[in-house]
Protein backbone atom coordinates (compact mmCIF):
# COMPACT_ATOMS: atom_id res chain seq x y z
CA UNK A 1 0.00 0.00 0.00
CA UNK A 2 0.57 3.75 -0.68
CA UNK A 3 1.49 5.67 2.29
CA UNK A 4 2.54 9.52 2.05
CA UNK A 5 5.98 9.85 2.80
CA UNK A 6 5.65 13.15 4.02
CA UNK A 7 3.35 14.40 6.48
CA UNK A 8 2.00 18.13 6.54
CA UNK A 9 0.51 19.44 9.28
CA UNK A 10 -3.68 20.15 7.77
CA UNK A 11 -4.46 23.73 8.78
CA UNK A 12 -7.59 25.20 8.55
CA UNK A 13 -7.81 27.67 5.53
CA UNK A 14 -10.74 29.61 3.86
CA UNK A 15 -12.51 28.97 0.28
CA UNK A 16 -14.56 30.98 -1.93
CA UNK A 17 -17.65 29.63 -2.79
CA UNK A 18 -17.81 30.49 -6.47
CA UNK A 19 -21.16 28.55 -7.92
CA UNK A 20 -23.87 26.77 -6.53
CA UNK A 21 -25.18 24.17 -8.66
CA UNK A 22 -28.78 22.06 -7.76
CA UNK A 23 -27.73 17.96 -8.13
CA UNK A 24 -31.47 17.11 -6.54
CA UNK A 25 -34.11 18.89 -4.36
CA UNK A 26 -31.66 17.79 -1.59
CA UNK A 27 -28.39 18.07 -3.07
CA UNK A 28 -26.37 20.84 -3.71
CA UNK A 29 -22.89 20.74 -5.16
CA UNK A 30 -20.24 23.96 -3.75
CA UNK A 31 -17.95 24.55 -6.11
CA UNK A 32 -15.16 26.35 -4.55
CA UNK A 33 -11.85 28.55 -4.95
CA UNK A 34 -9.36 27.42 -2.28
CA UNK A 35 -6.06 29.20 -3.35
CA UNK A 36 -4.08 27.46 -0.36
CA UNK A 37 -5.78 23.66 -1.52
CA UNK A 38 -2.63 21.49 -1.70
CA UNK A 39 -4.20 18.84 -3.98
CA UNK A 40 -5.87 15.66 -3.44
CA UNK A 41 -6.65 12.20 -4.53
CA UNK A 42 -9.98 10.64 -5.81
CA UNK A 43 -11.59 9.59 -3.08
CA UNK A 44 -10.55 11.68 -0.38
CA UNK A 45 -12.32 13.92 1.51
CA UNK A 46 -12.68 17.51 3.40
CA UNK A 47 -13.52 18.53 6.91
CA UNK A 48 -15.74 21.95 7.26
CA UNK A 49 -15.90 24.06 9.99
CA UNK A 50 -18.75 26.31 10.37
CA UNK A 51 -18.74 29.33 13.27
CA UNK A 52 -21.60 31.36 14.71
CA UNK A 53 -20.80 34.89 15.23
CA UNK A 54 -20.75 33.90 19.43
CA UNK A 55 -17.96 31.88 18.48
CA UNK A 56 -20.15 28.01 18.66
CA UNK A 57 -18.58 25.68 15.62
CA UNK A 58 -19.46 22.87 14.12
CA UNK A 59 -17.51 20.45 12.04
CA UNK A 60 -18.63 17.69 9.17
CA UNK A 61 -16.93 15.81 6.93
CA UNK A 62 -17.33 15.46 3.24
CA UNK A 63 -16.53 13.84 -0.01
CA UNK A 64 -14.72 15.56 -2.76
CA UNK A 65 -16.42 15.82 -5.79
CA UNK A 66 -13.97 17.00 -8.20
CA UNK A 67 -10.88 15.64 -9.77
CA UNK A 68 -7.66 17.02 -8.44
CA UNK A 69 -7.01 18.26 -12.29
CA UNK A 70 -10.24 20.16 -11.90
CA UNK A 71 -9.62 23.83 -11.89
CA UNK A 72 -11.99 23.83 -8.86
CA UNK A 73 -12.54 21.76 -5.48
CA UNK A 74 -16.28 20.86 -5.15
CA UNK A 75 -18.06 19.46 -2.74
CA UNK A 76 -21.78 17.44 -2.92
CA UNK A 77 -23.38 17.87 0.07
CA UNK A 78 -27.00 16.00 0.78
CA UNK A 79 -29.08 17.70 2.90
CA UNK A 80 -30.09 15.76 6.12
CA UNK A 81 -33.37 16.91 7.30
CA UNK A 82 -32.10 16.44 11.17
CA UNK A 83 -29.07 18.12 10.21
CA UNK A 84 -26.81 20.71 11.87
CA UNK A 85 -24.45 21.73 8.69
CA UNK A 86 -25.58 20.25 5.59
CA UNK A 87 -29.28 22.60 5.80
CA UNK A 88 -26.33 25.56 6.21
CA UNK A 89 -24.82 23.84 2.95
CA UNK A 90 -27.37 23.45 0.98
CA UNK A 91 -29.82 26.31 1.98
CA UNK A 92 -28.01 29.08 3.22
CA UNK A 93 -24.47 29.54 1.66
CA UNK A 94 -24.13 31.47 -1.53
CA UNK A 95 -21.51 32.11 -4.08
CA UNK A 96 -19.52 35.15 -2.33
CA UNK A 97 -19.78 33.51 0.97
CA UNK A 98 -16.29 31.87 2.54
CA UNK A 99 -16.19 28.32 3.78
CA UNK A 100 -12.93 26.89 6.36
CA UNK A 101 -12.06 23.83 5.69
CA UNK A 102 -8.88 21.91 5.80
CA UNK A 103 -7.44 18.50 4.16
CA UNK A 104 -7.58 16.44 2.44
CA UNK A 105 -8.34 13.77 4.82
CA UNK A 106 -8.12 9.68 4.48
CA UNK A 107 -5.98 8.07 1.85
CA UNK A 108 -7.18 4.35 1.68
CA UNK A 109 -10.78 4.78 -0.34
CA UNK A 110 -8.59 6.63 -2.93
CA UNK A 111 -8.28 5.47 -6.81
CA UNK A 112 -5.15 6.34 -8.87
CA UNK A 113 -3.77 4.95 -11.53
CA UNK A 114 -0.95 3.37 -10.91
CA UNK A 115 -3.08 1.38 -8.13
CA UNK A 116 -4.36 -0.32 -11.16
CA UNK A 117 -7.40 -2.08 -12.23
CA UNK A 118 -10.10 -3.07 -13.65
CA UNK A 119 -11.73 -0.17 -11.59
CA UNK A 120 -15.44 -1.57 -10.51
CA UNK A 121 -17.34 1.44 -8.83
CA UNK A 122 -20.76 1.22 -6.57
CA UNK A 123 -22.38 3.83 -5.50
CA UNK A 124 -25.59 4.16 -3.23
CA UNK A 125 -27.36 7.53 -3.13
CA UNK A 126 -24.81 10.40 -2.29
CA UNK A 127 -22.43 7.38 -2.37
CA UNK A 128 -21.40 8.18 -5.75
CA UNK A 129 -19.91 11.70 -4.99
CA UNK A 130 -16.07 9.38 -4.21
CA UNK A 131 -16.71 7.45 -7.12
CA UNK A 132 -17.91 10.69 -9.00
CA UNK A 133 -14.35 12.35 -8.57
CA UNK A 134 -12.34 9.02 -9.63
CA UNK A 135 -14.46 8.64 -12.63
CA UNK A 136 -13.60 12.60 -13.19
CA UNK A 137 -9.98 11.51 -12.09
CA UNK A 138 -9.96 8.75 -14.71
CA UNK A 139 -11.07 10.98 -17.38
CA UNK A 140 -8.58 13.58 -17.40
CA UNK A 141 -5.43 11.28 -16.95
CA UNK A 142 -6.80 9.53 -20.34
CA UNK A 143 -6.21 6.11 -18.59
CA UNK A 144 -7.30 3.22 -20.41
CA UNK A 145 -7.79 0.69 -17.50
CA UNK A 146 -11.28 -0.56 -17.93
CA UNK A 147 -13.73 1.47 -15.32
CA UNK A 148 -17.42 0.60 -14.76
CA UNK A 149 -20.05 2.36 -12.02
CA UNK A 150 -22.79 0.89 -10.61
CA UNK A 151 -25.01 3.25 -9.03
CA UNK A 152 -28.19 2.49 -7.19
CA UNK A 153 -30.53 5.43 -6.22
CA UNK A 154 -34.19 5.78 -5.26
CA UNK A 155 -36.25 7.16 -8.11
CA UNK A 156 -34.76 9.54 -11.52
CA UNK A 157 -35.43 12.38 -9.39
CA UNK A 158 -33.09 11.42 -7.43
CA UNK A 159 -30.07 10.70 -9.50
CA UNK A 160 -27.26 13.28 -9.54
CA UNK A 161 -24.37 14.08 -12.02
CA UNK A 162 -26.59 11.70 -14.43
CA UNK A 163 -25.51 13.53 -17.78
CA UNK A 164 -22.25 12.87 -16.88
CA UNK A 165 -22.19 9.77 -15.53
CA UNK A 166 -23.77 8.40 -18.67
CA UNK A 167 -20.87 9.39 -20.26
CA UNK A 168 -19.28 6.71 -18.86
CA UNK A 169 -19.38 2.96 -18.63
CA UNK A 170 -22.59 3.23 -16.30
CA UNK A 171 -25.00 0.81 -15.05
CA UNK A 172 -28.57 2.46 -13.00
CA UNK A 173 -30.32 0.72 -10.73
CA UNK A 174 -33.71 2.41 -9.42
CA UNK A 175 -34.69 0.69 -6.29
CA UNK A 176 -38.55 2.94 -5.63
CA UNK A 177 -39.84 3.75 -9.27
CA UNK A 178 -40.54 1.64 -11.87
CA UNK A 179 -39.15 3.03 -15.46
CA UNK A 180 -36.78 1.62 -18.36
CA UNK A 181 -33.91 1.13 -16.99
CA UNK A 182 -32.69 -1.07 -14.52
CA UNK A 183 -34.62 -1.93 -11.14
CA UNK A 184 -34.00 -3.32 -7.56
CA UNK A 185 -31.06 -3.22 -4.88
CA UNK A 186 -27.59 -4.05 -5.96
CA UNK A 187 -27.41 -7.88 -5.40
CA UNK A 188 -25.49 -10.87 -6.28
CA UNK A 189 -27.10 -11.62 -9.17
CA UNK A 190 -26.89 -7.91 -10.93
CA UNK A 191 -23.20 -8.05 -9.77
CA UNK A 192 -22.38 -11.13 -11.36
CA UNK A 193 -24.19 -9.51 -14.74
CA UNK A 194 -22.74 -6.08 -14.17
CA UNK A 195 -19.00 -6.28 -12.43
CA UNK A 196 -15.88 -7.65 -13.95
CA UNK A 197 -15.63 -11.15 -12.81
CA UNK A 198 -13.63 -11.65 -9.56
CA UNK A 199 -11.33 -13.61 -11.80
CA UNK A 200 -10.47 -10.34 -13.91
CA UNK A 201 -9.42 -9.17 -9.89
CA UNK A 202 -10.90 -5.86 -9.96
CA UNK A 203 -10.14 -3.00 -7.93
CA UNK A 204 -13.66 -2.45 -6.29
CA UNK A 205 -14.75 0.69 -4.36
CA UNK A 206 -18.31 0.52 -2.78
CA UNK A 207 -19.11 3.93 -0.74
CA UNK A 208 -22.88 4.46 0.58
CA UNK A 209 -25.26 3.77 3.57
CA UNK A 210 -24.14 1.27 6.27
CA UNK A 211 -26.76 -1.08 5.04
CA UNK A 212 -25.71 -0.89 1.28
CA UNK A 213 -22.28 -1.26 1.50
CA UNK A 214 -22.33 -4.25 4.19
CA UNK A 215 -24.72 -5.91 1.72
CA UNK A 216 -22.47 -5.42 -1.83
CA UNK A 217 -19.40 -5.82 0.09
CA UNK A 218 -20.92 -9.26 1.63
CA UNK A 219 -21.92 -9.93 -2.44
CA UNK A 220 -19.05 -9.61 -3.66
CA UNK A 221 -17.30 -11.49 -1.20
CA UNK A 222 -19.53 -14.39 -1.91
CA UNK A 223 -18.75 -13.85 -5.32
CA UNK A 224 -15.06 -14.85 -5.07
CA UNK A 225 -13.70 -11.40 -5.24
CA UNK A 226 -10.90 -10.52 -3.05
CA UNK A 227 -11.94 -9.10 0.34
CA UNK A 228 -8.73 -6.84 0.28
CA UNK A 229 -9.60 -5.85 -3.11
CA UNK A 230 -12.92 -4.58 -1.82
CA UNK A 231 -12.52 -0.82 -0.66
CA UNK A 232 -15.63 0.28 1.55
CA UNK A 233 -16.50 3.96 2.38
CA UNK A 234 -19.88 3.48 4.80
CA UNK A 235 -22.31 6.75 6.12
CA UNK A 236 -25.03 6.94 8.17
CA UNK A 237 -26.48 5.30 11.47
CA UNK A 238 -27.27 1.25 11.02
CA UNK B 1 -9.43 33.33 15.15
CA UNK B 2 -12.03 31.14 12.77
CA UNK B 3 -14.32 33.39 10.27
CA UNK B 4 -17.79 33.66 10.85
CA UNK B 5 -20.11 31.71 8.85
CA UNK B 6 -22.79 34.29 7.23
CA UNK B 7 -25.86 32.80 8.47
CA UNK B 8 -25.12 30.16 10.40
CA UNK B 9 -26.32 29.97 14.08
CA UNK B 10 -26.33 25.98 14.83
CA UNK B 11 -28.09 23.79 17.05
CA UNK B 12 -26.80 24.75 20.81
CA UNK B 13 -26.32 22.57 23.34
CA UNK B 14 -27.16 22.12 26.93
CA UNK B 15 -23.91 23.10 29.32
CA UNK B 16 -23.86 19.23 30.32
CA UNK B 17 -23.79 17.70 27.05
CA UNK B 18 -21.22 20.23 26.08
CA UNK B 19 -18.78 19.30 28.57
CA UNK B 20 -19.45 15.69 27.67
CA UNK B 21 -18.67 16.14 23.88
CA UNK B 22 -14.76 16.48 22.92
CA UNK B 23 -13.89 19.60 20.68
CA UNK B 24 -15.17 19.31 17.28
CA UNK B 25 -17.47 16.75 17.92
CA UNK B 26 -21.34 16.30 17.80
CA UNK B 27 -23.72 13.81 19.66
CA UNK B 28 -25.57 11.51 17.92
CA UNK B 29 -28.00 8.70 18.85
CA UNK B 30 -27.02 6.70 16.21
CA UNK B 31 -24.29 3.61 16.07
CA UNK B 32 -23.04 5.03 12.51
CA UNK B 33 -20.48 2.28 11.09
CA UNK B 34 -16.84 2.65 9.35
CA UNK B 35 -15.39 0.04 8.13
CA UNK B 36 -12.52 -0.08 5.58
CA UNK B 37 -13.42 -2.90 3.55
CA UNK B 38 -15.99 -5.69 3.82
CA UNK B 39 -17.09 -6.92 7.19
CA UNK B 40 -15.14 -10.80 8.11
CA UNK B 41 -17.27 -13.49 9.58
CA UNK B 42 -14.73 -15.18 11.50
CA UNK B 43 -16.45 -18.49 13.15
CA UNK B 44 -16.27 -18.80 16.83
CA UNK B 45 -15.09 -22.19 16.95
CA UNK B 46 -11.95 -20.93 15.01
CA UNK B 47 -11.23 -17.48 17.00
CA UNK B 48 -8.54 -17.35 18.63
CA UNK B 49 -7.23 -14.62 20.90
CA UNK B 50 -3.53 -14.13 21.32
CA UNK B 51 -0.74 -12.08 23.19
CA UNK B 52 2.31 -12.31 21.78
CA UNK B 53 5.48 -10.43 20.77
CA UNK B 54 8.11 -8.93 23.50
CA UNK B 55 6.58 -11.17 26.11
CA UNK B 56 8.23 -14.26 28.08
CA UNK B 57 5.34 -16.42 26.72
CA UNK B 58 2.66 -15.79 24.27
CA UNK B 59 -0.60 -16.33 25.11
CA UNK B 60 -3.99 -17.97 23.22
CA UNK B 61 -7.44 -18.28 24.77
CA UNK B 62 -9.87 -20.37 22.33
CA UNK B 63 -13.68 -18.73 22.25
CA UNK B 64 -14.75 -20.67 25.19
CA UNK B 65 -12.09 -19.96 27.11
CA UNK B 66 -12.03 -16.25 26.85
CA UNK B 67 -15.64 -16.14 27.60
CA UNK B 68 -14.64 -18.02 31.18
CA UNK B 69 -12.36 -15.19 31.67
CA UNK B 70 -13.60 -12.44 34.50
CA UNK B 71 -15.89 -9.73 32.75
CA UNK B 72 -16.54 -6.05 33.11
CA UNK B 73 -19.65 -4.15 32.39
CA UNK B 74 -18.20 -1.06 31.03
CA UNK B 75 -20.28 1.81 30.80
CA UNK B 76 -18.37 4.86 28.78
CA UNK B 77 -18.94 7.72 26.02
CA UNK B 78 -17.31 7.22 22.96
CA UNK B 79 -15.76 9.47 20.57
CA UNK B 80 -15.15 8.80 16.34
CA UNK B 81 -12.61 11.05 14.09
CA UNK B 82 -15.42 11.46 11.79
CA UNK B 83 -16.70 13.75 14.62
CA UNK B 84 -19.77 11.55 15.81
CA UNK B 85 -19.43 11.08 19.76
CA UNK B 86 -22.26 8.59 21.55
CA UNK B 87 -22.49 8.44 25.66
CA UNK B 88 -23.07 5.91 27.40
CA UNK B 89 -22.44 3.04 25.58
CA UNK B 90 -22.73 -0.14 27.47
CA UNK B 91 -20.55 -3.14 26.70
CA UNK B 92 -19.45 -6.18 28.25
CA UNK B 93 -15.72 -7.13 27.93
CA UNK B 94 -12.12 -8.47 29.38
CA UNK B 95 -10.53 -5.95 30.53
CA UNK B 96 -6.78 -5.94 28.90
CA UNK B 97 -5.18 -5.91 32.61
CA UNK B 98 -7.00 -9.71 32.90
CA UNK B 99 -5.01 -10.62 29.94
CA UNK B 100 -1.62 -9.26 30.21
CA UNK B 101 -2.00 -10.73 34.31
CA UNK B 102 1.51 -12.00 35.29
CA UNK B 103 2.95 -11.61 31.22
CA UNK B 104 6.70 -10.12 31.96
CA UNK B 105 7.56 -7.35 29.54
CA UNK B 106 9.86 -4.49 28.72
CA UNK B 107 7.75 -3.45 25.76
CA UNK B 108 6.39 0.03 25.35
CA UNK B 109 3.77 -0.29 23.07
CA UNK B 110 0.95 -2.68 21.49
CA UNK B 111 -0.06 -3.43 17.75
CA UNK B 112 -3.32 -4.54 17.74
CA UNK B 113 -3.98 -6.91 15.05
CA UNK B 114 -7.16 -8.19 13.59
CA UNK B 115 -9.54 -10.29 10.89
CA UNK B 116 -8.92 -8.44 7.81
CA UNK B 117 -5.82 -7.37 8.32
CA UNK B 118 -6.56 -4.12 10.21
CA UNK B 119 -4.39 -2.85 13.12
CA UNK B 120 -3.84 -0.18 15.19
CA UNK B 121 -0.88 0.97 17.46
CA UNK B 122 -1.26 2.37 20.71
CA UNK B 123 1.22 2.63 23.82
CA UNK B 124 1.00 -0.26 26.28
CA UNK B 125 0.46 2.38 29.08
CA UNK B 126 -2.83 3.12 27.09
CA UNK B 127 -4.54 -0.56 27.06
CA UNK B 128 -3.41 -1.25 30.78
CA UNK B 129 -5.23 0.15 34.72
CA UNK B 130 -8.37 -0.09 33.87
CA UNK B 131 -8.38 1.82 30.60
CA UNK B 132 -8.97 -1.34 27.77
CA UNK B 133 -10.99 -3.98 27.39
CA UNK B 134 -11.79 -6.75 24.49
CA UNK B 135 -15.91 -6.86 24.44
CA UNK B 136 -17.92 -9.08 23.21
CA UNK B 137 -21.56 -7.63 24.01
CA UNK B 138 -23.01 -4.25 23.59
CA UNK B 139 -26.35 -3.49 25.44
CA UNK B 140 -26.40 -7.23 26.70
CA UNK B 141 -26.32 -8.78 23.36
CA UNK B 142 -23.60 -10.43 21.45
CA UNK B 143 -21.50 -7.58 19.55
CA UNK B 144 -22.82 -7.26 15.59
CA UNK B 145 -20.44 -8.27 13.03
CA UNK B 146 -20.98 -4.44 11.59
CA UNK B 147 -19.87 -2.93 14.86
CA UNK B 148 -16.99 -5.75 15.02
CA UNK B 149 -18.12 -8.87 16.98
CA UNK B 150 -17.61 -11.28 17.95
CA UNK B 151 -15.05 -9.25 20.07
CA UNK B 152 -13.44 -5.48 19.22
CA UNK B 153 -10.70 -3.84 21.22
CA UNK B 154 -12.33 -0.85 23.26
CA UNK B 155 -9.98 1.99 24.21
CA UNK B 156 -12.75 4.69 25.19
CA UNK B 157 -10.20 7.33 26.33
CA UNK B 158 -8.90 7.51 22.13
CA UNK B 159 -10.63 8.43 18.86
CA UNK B 160 -12.35 5.04 18.12
CA UNK B 161 -10.69 3.84 15.69
CA UNK B 162 -7.71 2.88 18.38
CA UNK B 163 -11.02 0.38 19.42
CA UNK B 164 -10.29 -2.16 16.54
CA UNK B 165 -12.89 -4.08 15.31
CA UNK B 166 -12.73 -7.58 14.73
CA UNK B 167 -10.05 -8.09 17.18
CA UNK B 168 -7.84 -11.44 17.10
CA UNK B 169 -5.00 -10.33 19.70
CA UNK B 170 -2.00 -7.71 20.53
CA UNK B 171 1.22 -7.51 19.38
CA UNK B 172 3.38 -6.10 22.55
CA UNK B 173 6.55 -4.37 21.04
CA UNK B 174 9.64 -2.32 21.45
CA UNK B 175 8.88 0.08 18.94
CA UNK B 176 6.08 2.07 17.82
CA UNK B 177 4.86 1.52 14.62
CA UNK B 178 1.67 3.13 12.84
CA UNK B 179 -1.30 0.74 12.68
CA UNK B 180 -3.32 0.72 9.23
CA UNK B 181 -5.23 4.74 9.95
CA UNK B 182 -1.91 5.75 11.51
CA UNK B 183 -0.62 5.30 8.60
CA UNK B 184 -2.83 7.04 6.37
CA UNK B 185 -2.32 10.83 8.16
CA UNK B 186 -4.05 9.72 11.38
CA UNK B 187 -2.76 10.92 14.05
CA UNK B 188 -0.72 8.27 15.95
CA UNK B 189 -1.93 8.93 19.16
CA UNK B 190 -5.62 10.41 19.05
CA UNK B 191 -7.02 11.65 22.23
CA UNK B 192 -10.08 13.25 21.28
CA UNK B 193 -9.89 15.82 24.18
CA UNK B 194 -6.68 17.85 22.58
CA UNK B 195 -8.34 17.19 18.58
CA UNK B 196 -5.26 14.55 17.77
CA UNK B 197 -7.13 13.71 14.09
CA UNK B 198 -4.75 13.85 11.89
CA UNK B 199 -0.75 13.78 12.05
CA UNK B 200 0.61 17.04 13.51
CA UNK B 201 -2.40 18.13 14.80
Amino acid sequence: MERAAVRRRLTWQLARVVEIVTENARTKSIVLDAAEWPGHRAGQHVDVRLTAEDGYQAQRSYSIASAPEDEHLVLTVERLDDGEVSPYLTETIRPGDELELRGPVGGYFVWEESLGGPLLLVGGGSGVVPLRAMLRYHGAVGSDLPARLLYSARTQADLIYRRELEGFDTTITLTREPWAGRTGRVDRELLEEVAWPATDHPLVYVCGPTGFVEAVADALVALGHDASRVRTERFGPT
Amino acid sequence: MAAVSRGFHGRRRDEAEAARLAPGQYLTQDFPVLSAGPTPHQPLDAWTFEVRGAVNEPRSWTWEQFQALPRERINVDIHCVTKWSKFDTRWTGVSIDTLLEGVETSAGYVLAFCDGGYTTNLPLEDVRGGKAWVAFEFDDEPLHPEHGGPARLLVPHLYFWKSAKWLRGIELRHEDSPGFWEGYGYHNYGDPWKEQRYAGD
